[in-house]
This record gives structure tokens, C-alpha cells and sequence, in this order.
């Protein structure tokens, strides 16, 4: 089978030559070095993995990368424009919605999947968009706020 | 003395601790900061007669146990001002690497900004025994803090002498030295021009009192957040080194089982890869994690299984194997007056034995190690709560100087008691001595459930008496393997006899967040529970009766009243629970509304209030944000978590089989933090932790009328 040789990832086309089976969480971390993508289990369960493709929360450790070609994918590390974060980044900080940080990527990509469905969402919706993503540290409170938050400030943003 | 030194970790630490591989060795004179820092002009000089008694030994395992004085050591100011903190404590979600810079730019009196914390790396950092126990807070904290008032009254003392005034009229602050009479000034940096500071830090530095601070004791945010946010921020698992390869190992199908033989042709055929067989360590490493997959996939291996028991017939087994040889000792056994006489004034007795399964940590970030060989020794990256215990176990395994390992410790994806010990470290070196190349080491999922260790297991007994009026009279409790920790009771009760049984556990096991505490807890304040429905008497009244600590009665006091206990009424398939306690120098109260709309419908916890109270408080926020987790964290152990196993296999060792809480399970959570600024702080990552499973058993009681004695009290989801 032929390998892949381009993914886009971040608005960059980056040159690659992995075979298609390869998971895109790999191919992220060890052939992009975009580690803040993270392992956490492998099966789909913990949504440390959690990217954007084609504005799609997906499972990077369940992408096969050849489903990926042609894709607009986005990490973590795409979320940040010319030193300003993503306002739910920000409003993760202004929460404080993070112990040891490891979900917290997966939790972000997760969240502004969420935001670009829906703009405004509660709580509850909150929770069931991301109740796929693990936090070990318990800070899903945290969380919800900051997302709530984060729509909050997007939509004052986008009227005021 | 005994502010300068962590206390002996004690029976509860020591049983807690894996002595997996030959044991420890401390060695005491290898913490050189002349080496380290380059050499530093003697600014001043205050020998301590102490100091020499001290460095002669007298501390149980000599004076590697003891905090190093030299304040160079722990500080140093460069020349243009950045200050820099060498601790051994790791960060792993605790949020230390804040809360400890908030203690020293207090002090110090310097902005937060102007420092970076060096933690966990044993070639900067002054020896350090772990992080667990709860010990950052009451003894790092305090160290540090005086090294910084050590730091500050030096050069106070620098500046008076450098402009010829009197001390007195020197003011340290934003970093700078002044004297306002004269309107001089001068930045920390401009003063020592980045000499190092030689200074024996004294007992009684004149630390900056609570009420009066300023910088700790707020809210700052976690400093190094922002890294965390974009994903920039390194865990051992995000290194790389140049040229480096992948490791996999090679694990038997089960706990036990023997390597009888093996064919490693076919992998080593593979371009790239490089595979190990020394004694039971058989692995591969090679230039990709999929070739190294590829290579382990293709080494055939016969094993021959050990016998394993099974995880139906736990309890029993761990009442009868107990541990050969373990000498009881004052924390394992605690007797006063006589159970019997007091059972025998008693006009309502119970008996009732509690049990908790084994659970996993699941830290979401598994084991990981990146190991280098050099001119130098051997250097190791790797996510680890022990870094010197690391150290003298990769020292131990590869025949080296302790001088010639250096582990260093990336701020870490949790831990939670579970990363104690080296084993990816080992693994990773081993590969990489064998290579001749870096090699990076990540366990999967099913590796970290496996061969990592459990919170153990356990059985308690308890037998008790009280008079009709709700005195307790007699309290017998023993406790069978899960471990010591929290075990005598907070309650007056005149006759007591307290014990804790060691028990030879077929699973691998150690410490975990609050460690026995939790089925301690458990016990305890369920049978308490029990005792007040016996009685007729509301949980928190029967309570108070026999409790006169007066911080206990406190939080619990506190935590009632923000829950509203005894306003609203338990009706069927909704109910209240209260529990309290205290551990590691933290009192915890916690009450719990849960709801089960059938007599086997899903147990739902739907509120929990927590009050909790260590102390003076370094970083609210931080101390609110560990007490909702260990709250949450909780809620697995108490409903649904258990490993399950069977002839030595794990039968769930995967998120999709062993359930963790997520968004769904979490309650409304509601915390009090009672501020006690005129005493000394304690911990606060564990001791949250050991109320919410009783607060919960007891208001799933209420709510179904079914006493549950075992955790996790609703595996399948129903309490029925």
C-alpha cells in the first residue's frame, strides 16, 4: 500500500511518509513532534487524543492517518494565533480548570468542537459533549465553567 | 531539629513502600551545591554548632534524611535578579511548583514572576524522600520559606553594611534592597552580582507570619499554566533525545507466570530493532513505536503460569495469610482499657466487618521513562513521585555510583501514591544500555492497570458498645491489609483496642492517595452510622456526643450547616449521609444527598458539601480545586471502581472495562475551607478523599434502608 506523504495539519501541509495504517495520534506526536496531543489509552476512552479534523472532535488513537489526507486537522498547538490564546484556553486558565494538565489538551480540542456546534451551551451539554474525555484530577466543574465561560465571552465578543 | 527535617516516614510509609527490588541506599555526602552552582564567593558566614552534630548522623537512616542548611542549597539570587528554588518535591497536579514560589517571593519579597522553582532533579536538587504523605505543605513549605527569610535578612544585612546604616532601617521589597532616608536602592541582583548566598539556615528565621501575607495565602494562578493550555509543556512522555528509539516490553500473560522459552529471531530480524533478554526482562527497542510493536509481536514466548487466587475469594484469603514476621508496632496496635468490660456496660452493641477491593490510580499519564547513557553515567527523564528512590533503584539495578544516575522529573500527568517506583526507568535504561541509544519507554493503558500496584484490599472487623443515651463505651477495630493510616478513632471511647493485621497480598500493592484512610474511614464512620440508627440518635448529633477535638467538630459543624442536615427528609430512594474525620493533619467533614429511583435503579450521587480545614491556607483556589478533585476522585472508589482478577490475570485492565467518574457522575459540590491562619498548614491532596465514601454508603442507606458494608457499595450501578 502506498504510504502517505502530506497532512494537513494547522493550516501547514507538512511532508510525512508513514504507512496508512499508522494511528494519527502517532504520527502527530513522534513524526510532527505536536506532543500536546497526548496517549491515554489507546480505545477511544479517555479523550486525551482528542484533535479536530475538519472541525470534528475525533479519537486521534482511533484515526487510521490515511482517513486523515486532505483533512483540516487542528491540535492543540493550532489553537493560539500570534500569541493570543483561544478564548476557551484563556478561560481555562481564568478557571483554573486544570491539576496536572494532561486531559487538559484533549479537553480544549473537545470544548471547541462543542463551541462550533453549539455557540451557547449550557451546562448539561456541556458535560454530555465531553463526557468522553477523562479528567483523573476530578476538575470537571472547572471545566463545565470555563467552557460556559468561554462561550460567554465568544458571544459578547461577537455582539458587543 | 524537628523543623529541619521530614520526620521518619514511619511504619504507615514503609509498609506502604515497594520494596520490589533490593532496598534503598542513602548515601549522605553526595549533595554538593559548591559543584553545582560554580563557585560562589563567601558573602557571610554563620557557622551552627548544630549543623556538625547533625552532619555526624543520629537520624535513622544518617543524614540523608535531613534537609540540607547551606542556604545555597535551596536559593539562588543571578545577577539580574531571577531567582532560582531547588526543591526534590515533584509536581504532579498538586500544584506545588505555585504554591511553593508564593512561600518564597513572600518572604523573599520578590514578585512572583522573578522565580523559577528547579524540582525533582537529583543532580540540582537537595535530597528529598518523595512526594507523598501529604509532606510538601507542612515541611517543604516551612523550609523554604525560612531559606527565603534566611536569603532576605542576608541581604538586608549586605545592603546596611555596603551604605554604612544600621540594618534597622533597611527595607527589602519587589526585589530590591532600599534605605528610604536616603532614597538608595538596589535590585537583589545589582547587590550579589549573582554570587552564591553562603548562609546555615537558622531555626527560627524570622518568618513572615501568616495574617501579614501577602503573596501566599491568595489565589495566584498556576504558574506555569499557560504551558499547559498549548500544549507545550513536556511530560516524560513528550521528550525526545537525538537519535533516540522506542522501547516495548515483553510482559507474561499473567501475574507470576515463568518465561520457560523464548525465539527472538524473527524480531531481531527486523531492521532497526534491537531485543533484550536479561534474566526476566525481555525487550525491544527500535527506531518507531510501531516497529517496536512489530519486533515484540514477533518474539514467540512460552510461559508457564503461577498459582494466582482469584478475586472472589480476596477477604478471605488476606484474614488468612497474614505477613510472617512483621513485627507489630506502636502505630499497628493501639489498647486502652478493656473492649470486654466495656461491652459488658454497654446497652447496644454491634458488629459488622467492612471491606474495600483493590482499585487502580489510572494516573491519565501512564508510566514513562526516557533513558540516556553518557560519559557521565546514566540519565533518566521519568514521571516519578520518588526521584532519588528512582535513582538508588536504577543505581541498585545497573551496579552504579549513586553520582553517576541522574533522574530528573518533567512536571508529571498525575500520580496519586501510584508512581512510587522505577519500573519504566529500569526497563527504559535497560534498553538503552543494550542499544547504545536513547530509548523512550511509555506504558499502555493495560501496562499501568497490570504491572504497575493497587491500593490494597482489605477487611475490617469491627465490634462496639454504647450506653442508651449514646455515650460510647467500647470500640474493638481490626483492620486486614488495606493498611494503618487513620485507624484510631477520633471519639472518646474509654475502651478501645485498635489493630492492624498485615496480610500477604496476592496482588501488587502500595501507596495510594490517603492510603488506608479511606477504608479506615470507611469502617469507622459507617459503623458509626450504624451505631446512631441503633440507637435512635441523628448521625451528627451521636456524633458530637462523643467528639470533643475541637477542629473536627468544627468542619463537621461547618460542613452540616452549608448542607442544610436535619432540614431536609430523607424519603424513599433519596437520602443523606454525613462522615468525618482526620488524617496527615487535616480534618475533613463531608454530608452527601444521593438518589436511587428504584430499589435497583442507578445510584446517583446528586450534592456533596465538604468542609475541610488545614491550617493556615497557602492558595485557596488550589486548595479548592484539590478537595473538589479528591471528591470526585473519591466517588470511583466509593460506587464503582474495583480491579477485577482471576488465576493471576487482570480482567479489566482498560478504560472501556473499569470504570473512572466522568462528567456524568459529578454531584453539585459544594467545599467550606476554614482558614485557620494561626496554625501551622498541612497537606490537603489526600485527606479530602477519605469522607465522600461513607457520607455516600450512609445517605444510600437512608435513602434505600440497606446497609452496604463493601466498596465500591454499587459495581453495577445499583446499591440493590
Amino acid at each position: 500500500m502506498d504510504t502517505i506523504k502530506e497532512l494537513l495539519v494547522n493550516g501547514t501541509r507538512h511532508s510525512i511518509d508513514v504507512g496508512p495504517e499508522r494511528s494519527l495520534l502517532g504520527v502527530l506526536r513522534d513524526e510532527l513532534e505536536l506532543t500536546g496531543t497526548k496517549y491515554g489509552c489507546g480505545e477511544g476512552q479517555c479523550g486525551a487524543c482528542t484533535v479536530l479534523v475538519d472541525g470534528q472532535a475525533a479519537r486521534s488513537c482511533l484515526v487510521k492517518v490515511g482517513s486523515a489526507v486532505g483533512k483540516a486537522i487542528t491540535t492543540i498547538e493550532g489553537l493560539e494565533k500570534d500569541g493570543q490564546l483561544h478564548p476557551l484556553q484563556a478561560a481555562f486558565l481564568e478557571a483554573g480548570a486544570m491539576q496536572c494538565g494532561y486531559c487538559t489538551a484533549g479537553m480544549i480540542m473537545a470544548g471547541v468542537a462543542l463551541l462550533g456546534k453549539n455557540p451557547e451551551p449550557g451546562e448539561r451539554d456541556v458535560a454530555r459533549a465531553l463526557e468522553g474525555n477523562l479528567c483523573r484530577c476530578g476538575t470537571y466543574p472547572r471545566i463545565v465553567t470555563a467552557v460556559c465561560a468561554a462561550a460567554r465571552s465568544r458571544a459578547r465578543s461577537t455582539h458587543g | 531539629m524537628a523543623e529541619t527535617r521530614e520526620p521518619d516516614s514511619g511504619p504507615e510509609v514503609e509498609r506502604y513502600e515497594l520494596f520490589a527490588r533490593p532496598g534503598y541506599r542513602f548515601d549522605v555526602g553526595r549533595r554538593d551545591f559548591c559543584k553545582i552552582l560554580g563557585g560562589g564567593i563567601v558573602v557571610t558566614v554563620a557557622l551552627d554548632p548544630a549543623l556538625a552534630l547533625q552532619e555526624s548522623g543520629g537520624a535513622r537512616r544518617g543524614s540523608g534524611d535531613a534537609m540540607p542548611r547551606e542556604l545555597g542549597a535551596w536559593l539562588h539570587v543571578a545577577a539580574d535578579g531571577a531567582v532560582t528554588i531547588y526543591t526534590g518535591k515533584a509536581e504532579m497536579g498538586q500544584n506545588i511548583r505555585t504554591s511553593l514560589a508564593q512561600v518564597v517571593a513572600e518572604e523573599l519579597r520578590v514578585p512572583l514572576s522573578a522565580i523559577t522553582m528547579i524540582m525533582a532533579d537529583t543532580a540540582q536538587t537537595p535530597f528529598d524522600m518523595g512526594t507523598f504523605g501529604s509532606r510538601t505543605t507542612p515541611y517543604m513549605a516551612p523550609q523554604l520559606r525560612r531559606a527565603a527569610a534566611a536569603a532576605r535578612e542576608l541581604l538586608i544585612g549586605l545592603a546596611a553594611e555596603k551604605w554604612g546604616v544600621d540594618r534597622a532601617s533597611v527595607e527589602a521589597a519587589e526585589g530590591r534592597v532600599s534605605h528610604p532616608p536616603t532614597r538608595r536602592l538596589l535590585g537583589f541582583g545589582e547587590l550579589t552580582r549573582g554570587q552564591k548566598l553562603v548562609k546555615t539556615i537558622g531555626e527560627s528565621e524570622p518568618t513572615i507570619p501568616p495574617v501579614r501575607w501577602t503573596i501566599a495565602g491568595q489565589s495566584v494562578a498556576k504558574v506555569n499554566g499557560r504551558q499547559i493550555v498549548t500544549g507545550k509543556h513536556k511530560y516524560t512522555s513528550d521528550l525526545t533525545r537525538p537519535g533516540m528509539l522506542h522501547g516495548k516490553v515483553l510482559r507474561p500473560p499473567s501475574f507470576g507466570a515463568a518465561l520457560l522459552s523464548m525465539d527472538a529471531q524473527e524480531a531481531e530480524a527486523i531492521p532497526g530493532a534491537t531485543v533484550v533478554h536479561d534474566g526476566d526482562f525481555v525487550g525491544v527497542a527500535a527506531p518507531s513505536e510501531p516497529t517496536a510493536s512489530r519486533a515484540l509481536d514477533a518474539i514467540h514466548a512460552e510461559w508457564k503460569a503461577g498459582v494466582q487466587p482469584s478475586g472472589g475469594a480476596i477477604f478471605e484469603y488476606l484474614k488468612k495469610n497474614p505477613m510472617e514476621g512483621q513485627a507489630f508496632d506502636a502505630r499497628s496496635r493501639h489498647v486502652v482499657g478493656s473492649v470486654e468490660e466495656g461491652l459488658a456496660d454497654a446497652g447496644t452493641k454491634l458488629e459488622a466487618t467492612y471491606t474495600v477491593a483493590y482499585i487502580a490510580h489510572v494516573p491519565l499519564e501512564p508510566r514513562a521513562a526516557v533513558a540516556e547513557w553518557g560519559e557521565g553515567g546514566l540519565t533518566v527523564w521519568t514521571g516519578t513521585q520518588r526521584p532519588f528512590g528512582v535513582q538508588a533503584e536504577l543505581a541498585e539495578a545497573f551496579r552504579l555510583a549513586l553520582d553517576k544516575v541522574r533522574v530528573i522529573v518533567p512536571d508529571t500527568g498525575s500520580g496519586y501514591g501510584g508512581k512510587h517506583t522505577g519500573e519504566a526507568a529500569i526497563e527504559a535504561a535497560r534498553l538503552a544500555k543494550a542499544a547504545g541509544r536513547p530509548v523512550k519507554l511509555v506504558w499502555t493503558r493495560e501496562e499501568e492497570f497490570t504491572w504497575a500496584y493497587f491500593r490494597p484490599a482489605g477487611v475490617v472487623d469491627v465490634r462496639s458498645g454504647a450506653r442508651a443515651d449514646g455515650t460510647l463505651l467500647a470500640w474493638e477495630f481490626h483492620n486486614y491489609n488495606s493498611g494503618p493510616s487513620a485507624m484510631d478513632t477520633p471519639y472518646e471511647v474509654p475502651h478501645q483496642k485498635i489493630e492492624f493485621h498485615p496480610a500477604r497480598s496476592p496482588l501488587r500493592q502500595g501507596s495510594y492517595r490517603a492510603l488506608a484512610a479511606t477504608a479506615n474511614h470507611f469502617a469507622r464512620e459507617t459503623h458509626m452510622d450504624e451505631l446512631a440508627h441503633a440507637l435512635g440518635l441523628d448521625a451528627l448529633e451521636f456524633r458530637l456526643r462523643n467528639l470533643k477535638e475541637p477542629r473536627l467538630r468544627a468542619v463537621l459543624l461547618a460542613a452540616a450547616e452549608r448542607f442544610g442536615w436535619g432540614k431536609g427528609r430523607a424519603v424513599a430512594g433519596r437520602g443523606f449521609g454525613l462522615a468525618c474525620g482526620v488524617e496527615k493533619g487535616g480534618y475533613i467533614a463531608a454530608c452527601a444527598e444521593v438518589s436511587v429511583p428504584s430499589p435497583r435503579g442507578q445510584a446517583r450521587i446528586e450534592r456533596v458539601v465538604a468542609a475541610f480545614e488545614c491550617g493556615a491556607i497557602l492558595n485557596p483556589d488550589n486548595l479548592k480545586n484539590q478537595v473538589e478533585g479528591a471528591l470526585i476522585m473519591g466517588i470511583g472508589g466509593a460506587l464503582f471502581e474495583a480491579v477485577e482478577f482471576e488465576a493471576g490475570e487482570v480482567l479489566n485492565a482498560r478504560l472501556s472495562r473499569y470504570r473512572v467518574p466522568r462528567f456524568s457522575d459529578v454531584p453539585l459540590v459544594e467545599t467550606v475551607l476554614l482558614d485557620r491562619k494561626d496554625l501551622p498548614s498541612a497537606g490537603a491532596g489526600e485527606t479530602p478523599i477519605v469522607g465522600l465514601a461513607p457520607a455516600v454508603g450512609n445517605a444510600l442507606f437512608s435513602a434505600t434502608g440497606v446497609r452496604l458494608r463493601s466498596l465500591p457499595l454499587a459495581p453495577r450501578g445499583s446499591p440493590g
